[in-house]
C-alpha cells in the first residue's frame, strides 16, 4: 500500500532553470518525429556508502544507474528521443555530473546530456540531476528531490517528466499509472481481474482476485478512486472502489445494469449507463451527496459516456440515427448533436484532457480504428487500423493515446490475446505495453506528483 | 393428451436429430449456408433444451434485436413450457459477438435478452418470473473468430433460474 501512497515528499533543494529562450535543443512534439533527439543519460553517480545502504534496503546495489535506465527507457519509448549506447561515453559519471566536458559528448552526437547523483542521506534516497544544452555547453535544469528509498522508480519518472518538459515545453506522462483489465484463460470462461501498474509496465498488482467478471475500469482524474463494472453476485453494476484503502461500493441503487462509468473532470461526479427494459440512458451520481440525475431520455442506446475537460459537455454513442454514432451534447444532456458522418460504425468518444479532440473507435469494413476527431466533428484522422481494437484512454497531457488490441482466433479459438497497445496523437510511435497478463479496457491516470 | 404430447416430442427430437445428421453430412462448402440465414444462426450445434422440443436460445443478425420466425416460434414453445411449470423462473441472458465495442455490446445484450423477455410476456408468461442479464460479448459459446461462431454468439439464452 505504500506504494500508493500519492505524496511523495518531494523536496524542492534547488530550482535553476533558465528561461527557455536561451536553449537550443527543443523537441517538436506535434509532428510525428523521424529524428528523436540523441541524448545521453549518464548513470547517475552514487558513492561508496550509499551502495550499502541501499544494497540492504532495495536488494539493488547501484540505484543511480537503475533509475537512469528508467529515464532512458522512458525517453526511448516516447519515441521523441534516442538515447545513446552508455559504452561510447568518455567522460565518467561523477565528473560529467559536476561539470560536463561538452567536447566529448558532442563526440558521440549527443545534443542534450542527463547527469545525476545519489546519495543515502538520513535513510531516505536523495537524487540531484542535472540536464545539459551540449551545443550550447549549457546547463538547462537542475533539480533534487528526497524520498523513500522504495520509490526509486517514480524518482526516475519524474526526472523524465521534468526533462520531457523542459525540452518539448508540455507536461510528461511519465508519472503515471494504467489500470486495466488481466485477462486470463479461455475464450468462453476468460478470467478477469483489475490490474495497475506502472505506466512502463513495472509494479503490477492486482486489486480483484478474478471471481468476478470485471470490465472498464478508469480513473478518478483527482485522486486514487477508480469506477469500474463488476458482475459481483451477477449483477452487472458500477462500482466505486478506493485502491489506497481497498474499500469498494456500489454506485447508486439501479433496478437493473449500470454500465459503461467516468468521473467528471472534477471527479465528483460519475457519469454511466443504467439499462432497463431493453434501453441503454445515461445518468450521473454525485459521489457526495448520492444525487442521481437523468441526462439522456432517449429510446435508442446511449452509452459511452465522456464528459469535455471544463465539465460543460458530453460526448457519447447512441445508436439513435440506427447505428452506433458519435454525439456531443451540454452536461445537463440538452442540444444533442450528432458529430460523426463517415463511413462505418463509431464507439468509445472520450474526450481529450486538452479538449480540443475526441478519441473514438471505428468499425469500417470489417477493420477497427482508433481515431481521432475534433469536437465538431471535423477534421477526423485515423491513426492506426487492425483486427480489432478498441478504447482509447488519453495520456493525461493529451498527446499520446492507450487502447487494446485482440487477435484473430482459428476455429478452436486458438491463438487469441488481447494486449494493450499505445500511439502518438501523430499516428507514429505505435508500441506494444508489456503487461504479466493478456489486458483490456487500459484508463490512464493524471500525473501522480503535480 | 399425454401421449400424444409424448409422441409429439419424440417426433421433434427425431426431426431434430435428422437436422443435425444432415448437418453433419455436408459438412463442407454448404455449411455456412445451412447453418446461417440471413445472418441469423439456424443450426443447433449449441442449442441446449429446457425440456423435450423447448430450445433454450434464440439468435440475432448482427447489430440486431429483431426476432425472426425460428426465433418466435421458440419462444412460443419456452412460453407453453414455462406455462406449464409454473413454479419455474427464468434468466435470459443476452449476448453479442465479439466484432463489437465492449460497452455498446453490453447494451446489446440487454435489449436482445429484452426483446424475448417481451415476447414471452406476450405469450402469458409473467413478468415477475424472468429476469434479464447482459453478459455483452464476455461470454462466447464459441471462441472462432470466424461468421459461424459470431452468428452462435449472439444470441439470448433462457436459463433455469430455480
Amino acid at each position: 500500500m505504500k506504494k500508493f501512497k500519492l505524496i511523495l515528499n518531494i523536496i524542492l533543494i534547488l530550482f535553476i532553470s533558465i528561461s527557455k529562450s536561451y536553449s537550443l535543443i527543443e523537441v517538436d512534439i506535434t509532428r510525428g518525429n523521424l529524428n528523436p533527439l540523441p541524448i545521453a543519460v549518464s548513470p547517475l553517480f552514487q558513492d561508496n556508502n550509499s551502495n550499502t545502504f541501499f544494497e540492504k534496503e532495495l536488494e539493488i546495489k547501484d540505484v543511480g544507474s537503475e533509475i537512469s535506465k528508467v529515464i532512458e527507457n522512458n525517453l526511448k519509448q516516447s519515441g521523441l528521443f534516442n538515447p545513446l549506447s552508455k559504452d561510447a561515453f568518455l567522460q565518467k559519471p561523477d565528473i560529467a555530473h559536476l561539470k560536463p566536458r561538452f567536447e566529448d559528448w558532442a563526440l558521440i552526437k549527443s545534443q542534450a546530456l542527463i547527469t545525476g547523483k545519489v546519495t543515502a542521506v538520513n535513510e531516505k534516497l536523495k537524487v540531484e540531476f542535472r540536464l545539459w544544452d551540449v551545443l550550447a555547453g549549457r546547463e538547462m535544469l537542475a533539480l533534487a528531490f528526497t524520498t523513500v528509498p522504495s520509490n526509486w522508480r517514480r524518482v526516475g519518472h519524474i526526472i523524465t517528466d521534468k526533462v520531457y518538459q523542459r525540452l518539448t515545453g508540455e507536461k510528461g506522462y511519465f508519472d503515471t499509472r494504467i489500470i486495466y483489465v488481466s485477462e486470463e484463460g479461455p475464450k468462453t470462461q476468460r478470467i478477469k481481474k483489475l490490474a495497475i501498474m506502472d505506466q512502463d509496465g513495472f509494479n503490477t498488482k492486482y486489486l480483484t482476485l478474478g471471481n468476478e467478471l470485471v470490465l472498464t475500469p478508469r480513473f478518478n482524474p483527482t485522486n486514487q478512486m477508480v469506477t469500474y463494472l463488476s458482475y459481483f453476485k451477477n449483477l452487472p453494476r458500477v462500482y466505486l472502489l478506493d485502491i489506497e484503502t481497498g474499500i469498494q461500493e456500489v454506485v447508486g441503487d439501479f433496478p437493473g445494469m449500470t454500465f459503461a462509468p467516468r468521473f467528471s473532470p472534477d471527479g465528483k461526479k460519475i457519469i454511466m449507463s443504467f439499462a432497463k427494459d431493453g434501453n441503454s440512458d445515461i445518468y450521473t451520481m454525485d459521489i457526495e451527496n448520492r444525487i442521481v440525475e437523468r441526462i439522456t431520455n432517449h429510446p435508442s442506446i446511449d452509452t459511452s459516456p465522456s464528459y469535455s475537460p471544463d465539465g460543460k459537455f458530453i460526448t457519447f454513442n447512441s445508436d439513435r440515427s440506427g447505428y452506433q454514432q458519435i454525439y456531443v451534447m451540454k452536461s445537463d444532456g440538452s442540444n444533442v448533436k450528432r458529430i460523426s458522418f463517415g463511413k462505418g460504425l463509431y464507439g468509445t468518444p472520450v474526450w481529450s484532457p486538452r479538449g480540443d479532440l475526441i478519441a473514438f473507435t471505428k468499425l469500417h469494413k470489417g477493420k477497427f480504428y482508433i481515431g481521432v476527431m475534433r469536437v465538431d466533428g471535423k477534421g477526423e484522422r485515423l491513426l492506426t487500423e487492425n483486427y480489432y481494437q478498441e478504447a482509447p484512454s488519453w495520456a493525461p497531457n493529451g498527446r499520446v493515446l492507450i487502447f487494446y488490441r485482440e487477435t484473430k482466433s482459428n476455429d478452436k479459438g486458438e491463438g487469441f490475446s488481447a494486449k494493450l497497445w499505445s500511439i502518438d496523437l501523430t499516428g507514429y510511435n505505435e508500441k506494444m505495453v508489456n503487461t504479466e497478463t493478456d489486458a483490456s479496457d487500459p484508463s490512464w491516470s493524471s500525473l501522480l506528483s503535480n | 393428451m399425454i401421449l400424444s404430447k409424448i409422441l409429439k416430442n419424440t417426433f421433434l427430437v427425431i426431426l431434430l436429430s435428422m437436422v443435425v445428421s444432415a448437418c453433419a453430412t455436408k459438412k463442407t462448402a454448404t455449411n455456412l449456408e445451412s447453418q446461417i440465414q440471413g445472418d441469423v444462426y439456424t443450426g443447433t450445434d449449441t442449442v441446449e433444451y429446457l425440456a423435450k422440443g423447448v430450445p433454450d436460445r434464440v439468435f440475432f443478425a448482427t447489430n440486431e434485436t429483431i426476432l425472426t420466425t425460428m426465433s418466435r416460434d421458440t419462444l412460443r414453445k419456452q412460453a407453453a413450457w414455462l406455462r406449464e411449470n409454473p413454479s419455474v423462473n427464468v434468466v435470459l441472458e443476452g449476448h453479442a459477438d465479439e466484432r463489437g465495442t465492449r460497452e455498446y455490446n453490453l447494451a446489446l445484450g440487454e435489449r436482445r435478452a429484452n426483446a424475448a423477455k417481451d415476447y414471452l410476456m406476450t405469450y402469458g408468461v409473467s413478468a415477475d418470473r424472468i429476469s434479464v442479464i447482459s453478459y455483452g460479448k464476455e461470454r462466447p459459446v464459441d471462441s472462432g473468430s470466424n461468421p459461424l461462431s459470431w452468428s452462435k454468439n449472439r444470441r439470448s439464452v433462457t436459463v433455469k433460474a430455480n
